[in-house]
């Protein structure tokens, strides 16, 4: 590890800490009826659109309606991706003359899009149309936003004080994409462009290599697809090499920027939630643990690629890891951008995480598995979150001889049940799925690296996909039927059994009386919490992967170090 | 108090025997199915036990005596859970056979149409009358229609000296069970066989009406839920671990799962309920249901009647004041002979405070041929006319009367404002006379706080709760009181309607509220309250009403009850903490025997650097079995509390069971490993 990419760690994570309050700031005033500068133009836009739609936008939903809304919407958007898919080679702005996707891999790929996901299980340049790629940027606009809104219903059942509704869905939807995402989308792109990032509709480039042959270069709606991608935590990448290409990312500079242009709404959501429960502090401690837990792993896996493999070292060459790196990058840079692909989920990534040391695979794996709380995507990250929270409140809360609250919300048999409920989800999907791969002939026919290292791929297979993350491993045939529709099912459980429980509680806990706080309550912003909280997500969430993880990346590290290792690739 | 007092001192050395008959008992499966964690432990016994006979039958004697032991320790982990739970019980039970000698085979007379029926006690309705004589069993409870009694209440209560119950009166409750030991009174029976107060509060000890509590219930939503993640868990690692290489042993699966499960809360849950229970039926106080005692540690506000609770019952005399060129000492002795035959509250108050100030001592023997004068409510005087020297004393408008009557100084301005000074502090002032020199001086009676209870309310108020006193003087005597035991809020010219108003307000801004009561016109506000605690002396109708009932009527006890209350849930909530940090050194032991046959680089992960493999599953087991029954008196005593704020007590907490949960295993884990390695309880080497 050296001092500048020490130093470079911290400054973004500082950075992306002072950015909270602002986008928190602006969150709170377009979803709690603030002023704003961009009203003048949006306000008659939006009230349009209701009257073109004939959503009323008076009208409340009750936490059942308010998830069909975001339902029915969810599975318009995977019909309508999964035909265009299947019939573009028919369709215009084709210039490649691609063809039409199979039914698995269109599955796949709509499933993954609508959960913003953006597993992508197909590289871009070679498979998708224009038409493909701009159906993929709907979708990439608008899938974030349900994840922003469950968060934002959410939110309101732990401070509304009378009724019974958690706002309107549709307005929801509107407000984020008017005043959130295009604005941020156009003028990040430009900065792109500034960057850069090319941005035409011409076909692809022929180059001619000095050492001889060809070479097809590439191009297209790249920066148009990258803002929103970045900037929704949604990582389906234009290019197959993601954040790796140079086109995608052109400097260090632009991928700092997208790095922070990622985690900006996540982090601003935490202190959105923190003024909408009327005490800064209690977003400032989920942040914090956040954080805290963020920059362990990043620092781990940092540590790792800078160590760098013993079995090369033995050869003479010291130095840090570098393979499957990008040598504008290199290991800080690469090692940041890694954890927080995973931490935040957005899921590009800039690195090949199949080369990443078994330790500094690891990392990523685990935020993943934590349920993506780590900060986590749109919405979901901090919802993931909360209800760690009211678990760590129901498990140590009975400690100060009180019924558990949360906010002032009484966690009673309804909210632990659906708490553990979300809880179960990634546990039953990742191990179960995994053991379903290798034990099965489809699942092992996928698995291009024997022993360890290939569980670890199979392990990320999943764990990307139940936490709606979207960045691969590598190594593993996602393309065959058998991995298609099983992460595609991860993707629909990580998105849908999450939200179902999430929502039930906040449709609880908006009946119950608030308990107004007193020397007798359980405090929830307090340092003290935050380490609670962690103590949770580690040991509750995360630990119950450990046999798996010994058995994978654990095993590959302790062999690795030993001298061993585990054969060719198949 | 004949029954409890007797089971406070059944020592738990006599429940061992019984506890450890009835640990085997509840093995039933049908029994265990209740308890979902524990029942996991069942099956793995019993899967583990089928596992040892199979290495038996095949004659693989070094996994037959492994595997035999785990088999054993994880039995022992049921049979341990279930010895803590019939611990709890057996006390309980305990109580309730002394109980049962009260209820015995009574007859009763039914009056009907003014004739009575002799009928068995069993045969007896609601609305029935009966009579019941000196001498006789009360047959059922009711109220009584007619009369007055002396009841002996000791067979429920305990209490020896009997008390008084009279129709019409707020006292006019019996229980059944009870004895009448003088007159005759006509009682309406108010409860179906079966249904009695006897009957429930048998029931109850014997845990046969006890249900989960809401808390209960969430917490066994939560460690079913984990269990369930832990069974996934282990059964995806055995595909795994064949994808490996090689595959893990039914035992140790079951080993891990058991481990990883949340064993000692799950196991220790329903003794800490029933032992809480107990605790508060050792107060004296009855439960009518789990629910009411978690309701108060959940308490946000107590209601507490000024008098009885917070100060001593009745006004008493602090200060003797003087009028000018009168000696202090001269209104005292004065005060004193006039307080002789006053044989109200206030006038031995007057007594008492002149022997305490001046060593004052007189008797009536000892002024012979004095004529005394008893406080009466014509008179409102009390006083002595002694040696020709009238004195007097009593409400100031009753001795001005007097005075003026006597044409003697009554004190002028002077002693007007002297008077007003105490009405104004909340005080009743007593004017002290005699007819030579006038008006003397006065005696300030006030409320007197009841020792400790200014710390007992101060300490509330470290917990968060909110104290209000109840009370029906004006406001300005209210809020001198108030001032002086240190509530937060108080109820001035409380009336009942003003009660239920008041605690329906409460509640509407979400606080949970706590109130005593004893006379018919609190049942409204009892049943209002959340944990509504009602005096066994009290109507039928307040008893009805309340969630609890004090069999000792002591209204201050409504404070020991929160606390309990509190006690309960953290005991909860500090077993649950410790039972999942516990799971981080089992990880750490099981995994690498788990897996370093497959992969040796594992040994890494030996931290505790355990023997070898069966040394190390063996010792997580054992460690997992045996901290249950180091944990059981626990359970049954309760977490201690100190009334603090929840910070400071998370904070406690957390280092205690959060952070010793998380380490003392690890100590624990690599100490039974020294002994199983020093006894050779399994092959040392690979």
């Amino acid at each position: 590890m050296t001092i500048p990419g020490i130093l470079g760690i911290l400054v973004f994570t500082a950075a992306a800490v002072a950015i909270a309050k602002p986008v928190g700031l602006y969150l709170y005033a377009v979803f709690n009826g603030g002023r704003t500068w961009l009203d003048p133009v949006m306000r008659p836009l939006e009230k349009r659109i209701y009257r073109w739609t004939g959503v009323n936008p008076a009208q409340e939903m009750r936490w059942t309606q308010y998830f069909l809304a975001l339902l029915a919407f969810n599975v318009v958007g995977f019909v309508f991706l999964y035909i265009f898919l299947r019939i573009q080679a028919g369709l215009p702005f084709n210039p490649q003359h691609l063809k039409d996707l199979g039914p698995h891999l269109s599955f796949n790929t709509a499933v993954s899009f609508m959960t913003n996901t953006n597993w992508q299980a197909y590289g871009g340049e070679f498979t998708m149309s224009y038409v493909s790629q701009t159906m993929l940027v709907v979708q990439q606009v608008l899938s974030p936003i349900t994840g922003l809104a469950m968060v934002v219903a959410f939110i309101r059942g732990f401070t509304r004080k009378s009724g019974n509704s958690l706002g309107n869905f549709w307005v929801d939807l509107v407000r984020a994409v008017l005043w959130i995402m295009l604005p941020v989308s156009v003028i990040s792109t430009l900065v792109l462009v500034a960057l850069g990032t090319p941005q035409n509709w011409m076909p692809y480039v022929t180059a001619h290599p000095l050492q001889g042959g060809t070479q097809s270069i590439a191009q297209g709606p790249v920066a148009s697809m990258t803002a929103p991608m970045q900037f929704g935590d949604n990582g389906g990448g234009y290019f197959n090499m993601n954040a790796g290409q140079p086109y995608e990312a052109a400097s260090a500079a632009s991928l700092m920027f997208q790095s922070l242009l990622g985690v900006s709404l996540p982090v601003g959501l935490t202190y959105y939630f923190g003024k909408a429960v009327k005490d800064t502090r209690q977003g400032w401690v989920i942040l914090g643990a956040m954080v805290a837990m963020f920059l362990g792993g990043t620092f781990v896996t940092y540590h790792a690629e800078a160590a760098g493999n013993p079995l090369i070292h033995r050869l003479g060459l010291k130095g840090p890891n570098m393979e499957g790196k990008e040598v504008r990058f290199g290991p800080a840079l690469s090692s940041l951008f890694e954890t927080l692909t995973t931490a935040v989920s957005w899921g590009s990534t800039a690195a090949a995480n199949d080369s990443l040391m078994p330790i500094g695979g690891m990392v990523p794996l685990f935020n993943m598995m934590s349920g993506e709380v780590i900060i986590g995507a749109w919405g979901v990250g901090l919802l993931g979150m909360l209800s760690f929270a009211i678990l760590a409140v129901f498990l140590a809360g009975l400690m100060v001889g009180r019924t558990p609250e949360y906010l002032g919300k009484k966690i009673q048999s309804f909210e632990v049940k659906m708490a553990v409920l979300a809880m179960i989800v990634p546990t039953f999907v990742i191990l179960g799925f995994t053991a379903w791969a290798v034990s099965s002939k489809g699942g092992q026919a996928g698995i291009y690296n024997p022993g360890p290292h290939g569980l670890s791929e199979v392990l990320y297979a999943y764990s990307s996909g139940v936490g709606n993350n979207g960045s691969a491993f590598g190594g593993l045939g996602a393309a065959l039927p058998f991995y298609t529709w099983t992460v595609g099912l991860a993707m629909l459980f990580g998105r849908f059994a999450m939200y179902i429980p999430a929502l039930a509680i906040a449709g609880s806990v908006i009946n119950k009386k608030t308990v107004p706080p007193s020397a007798g309550t359980f405090p929830t912003n307090t340092w003290l919490f935050g380490v609670l909280l962690i103590g949770t997500v580690v040991i509750v969430g995360a630990l119950v992967f450990f046999p798996a993880l010994a058995l994978g990346p654990l095993a590959e590290h302790f062999a690795l170090w030993a001298g061993h290792v585990f054969g060719g690739g198949s | 108090m004949a029954a409890q007092i007797e089971v406070g001192r059944v020592h738990q050395e006599s429940l061992v025997g019984p506890s450890i008959r009835e640990a085997f008992r509840k093995l039933k499966p049908s029994w265990m199915a209740h308890n979902p964690v524990m029942f996991v432990v069942e099956i793995g016994s019993v899967l583990t036990t089928l596992d040892a006979i199979r290495y038996l039958a095949l004659g693989d004697s070094r996994s037959f005596a492994f595997v035999l032991q785990i088999a054993i320790w994880l039995w022992l982990t049921v049979l341990f859970a279930n010895f803590g739970e019939a611990m709890a019980e057996g006390r309980g039970q305990a109580q309730a056979a002394a109980l049962r000698g009260a209820r015995t085979d009574t007859m009763a007379n039914r009056l009907v149409d003014g004739q009575t029926t002799v009928v068995a006690a069993t045969a007896l309705r609601k609305g029935d009358r009966v009579v019941v004589s000196a001498g006789e069993v009360i047959p059922s409870d009711g109220t009584v229609v007619e009369g007055a009694a002396a009841v002996d209440e000791s067979a429920i209560t305990g209490e020896s000296a009997p008390v008084i119950r009279a129709s019409g009166t707020d006292v006019d409750a019996v229980t059944g069970g009870t004895r009448v030991i003088s007159d005759r009174i006509v009682v309406e029976i108010t409860a179906n066989p079966g249904e009695t107060f006897l009957d429930r509060m048998i029931a109850l000890i014997e845990n046969a009406v006890r249900r989960k509590t809401p808390n209960e219930i969430a917490l066994a939503i939560l460690l079913a839920g984990l269990t369930l993640i832990f069974l996934v868990v282990v059964l995806s690692t055995e595909p795994l671990a064949v994808y490996s290489g090689h595959s893990v042993s039914l035992t140790i699966l079951i080993a891990l799962l058991v481990c990883l499960a949340p064993t000692t809360i799950g196991g220790l849950m329903s003794a800490i309920g029933i032992a809480g229970m107990n605790r508060l039926m050792q107060h004296n106080v009855l439960a009518l249901s789990g629910r009411a005692i978690e309701a108060a540690g959940d308490v946000n506000s107590i209601l507490l009647d000024k008098t009885g609770t917070l100060t001593v019952g009745n006004r008493m005399a602090t200060e003797f004041l003087p009028v000018d060129g009168v000696d202090q000492k001269v209104v005292a002795e004065a005060a004193l002979l006039s307080s002789l035959a006053d044989e109200t509250p206030e006038g031995r108050s007057v007594v008492r405070l002149a022997g305490e100030q001046y060593h004052l001592t007189r008797d009536r023997e000892s002024l012979p041929g004095a004529e005394f004068q008893g406080f009466t409510a014509q008179t409102r005087m009390s006083g002595v006319d002694v040696e020709g020297r009238q004195i007097r004393k009593g409400a100031p408008d009753a001795v001005r009367a007097y005075l003026d009557a006597a044409q003697k100084p009554n004190g002028g301005r002077q002693l007007e404002a002297m008077v007003t000074a105490i009405g104004r502090q909340g005080g009743t002032p007593l004017v002290v006379a005699d007819d030579r020199h006038g008006a003397l001086g006065v005696i300030h009676l006030k409320d007197v706080v009841k020792p400790g209870i200014r710390q007992r309310l101060s300490d509330l108020k470290k917990a968060g709760i909110k104290t209000v006193m109840i009370t029906g003087d004006n406001r300005v005597t209210a809020e001198t009181i108030a001032r002086e035991v240190g509530v937060d809020e108080f109820l001035a010219e409380a009336t009942p309607e003003k009660k239920l108003e008041y605690i329906k307000r409460e509640q509407s801004e979400g606080y949970l509220v706590a109130m005593v009561g004893d006379g018919t016109n609190d049942a409204p506000a009892l049943a209002q309250a959340d944990v509504a605690v009602a005096m066994s002396s009290g109507t039928q109708a307040a008893r009805e009403a309340g969630n609890m009932v004090d069999l000792d009527s002591n209204p201050t006890k409504l404070l020991d009850i929160v606390e309990i209350g509190k006690q309960i849930l953290i005991t909860r909530g500090a077993m649950t903490t410790f039972s999942i940090a516990n799971d981080v050194a089992k990880y750490f032991a099981i995994i690498p025997a788990m897996f370093v046959p497959i992969f040796p680089g594992l040994e890494a992960l030996n931290i505790m650097h355990l023997t070898s493999p069966e040394s190390a599953v063996l010792s997580a087991v054992i460690f997992n079995a045996i901290i249950i029954p180091l944990l059981i008196p626990l359970a049954l005593r309760g977490v201690s509390y100190k009334p603090v704020s929840a910070t400071t007590l998370l904070r406690n907490n957390l280092l205690i069971y959060g952070l010793g949960g998380l380490a003392l295993p690890f100590v624990g884990i690599k100490l039974i490993d020294l002994l199983v390695t020093a006894l050779h309880l399994v092959v040392l080497h690979g």
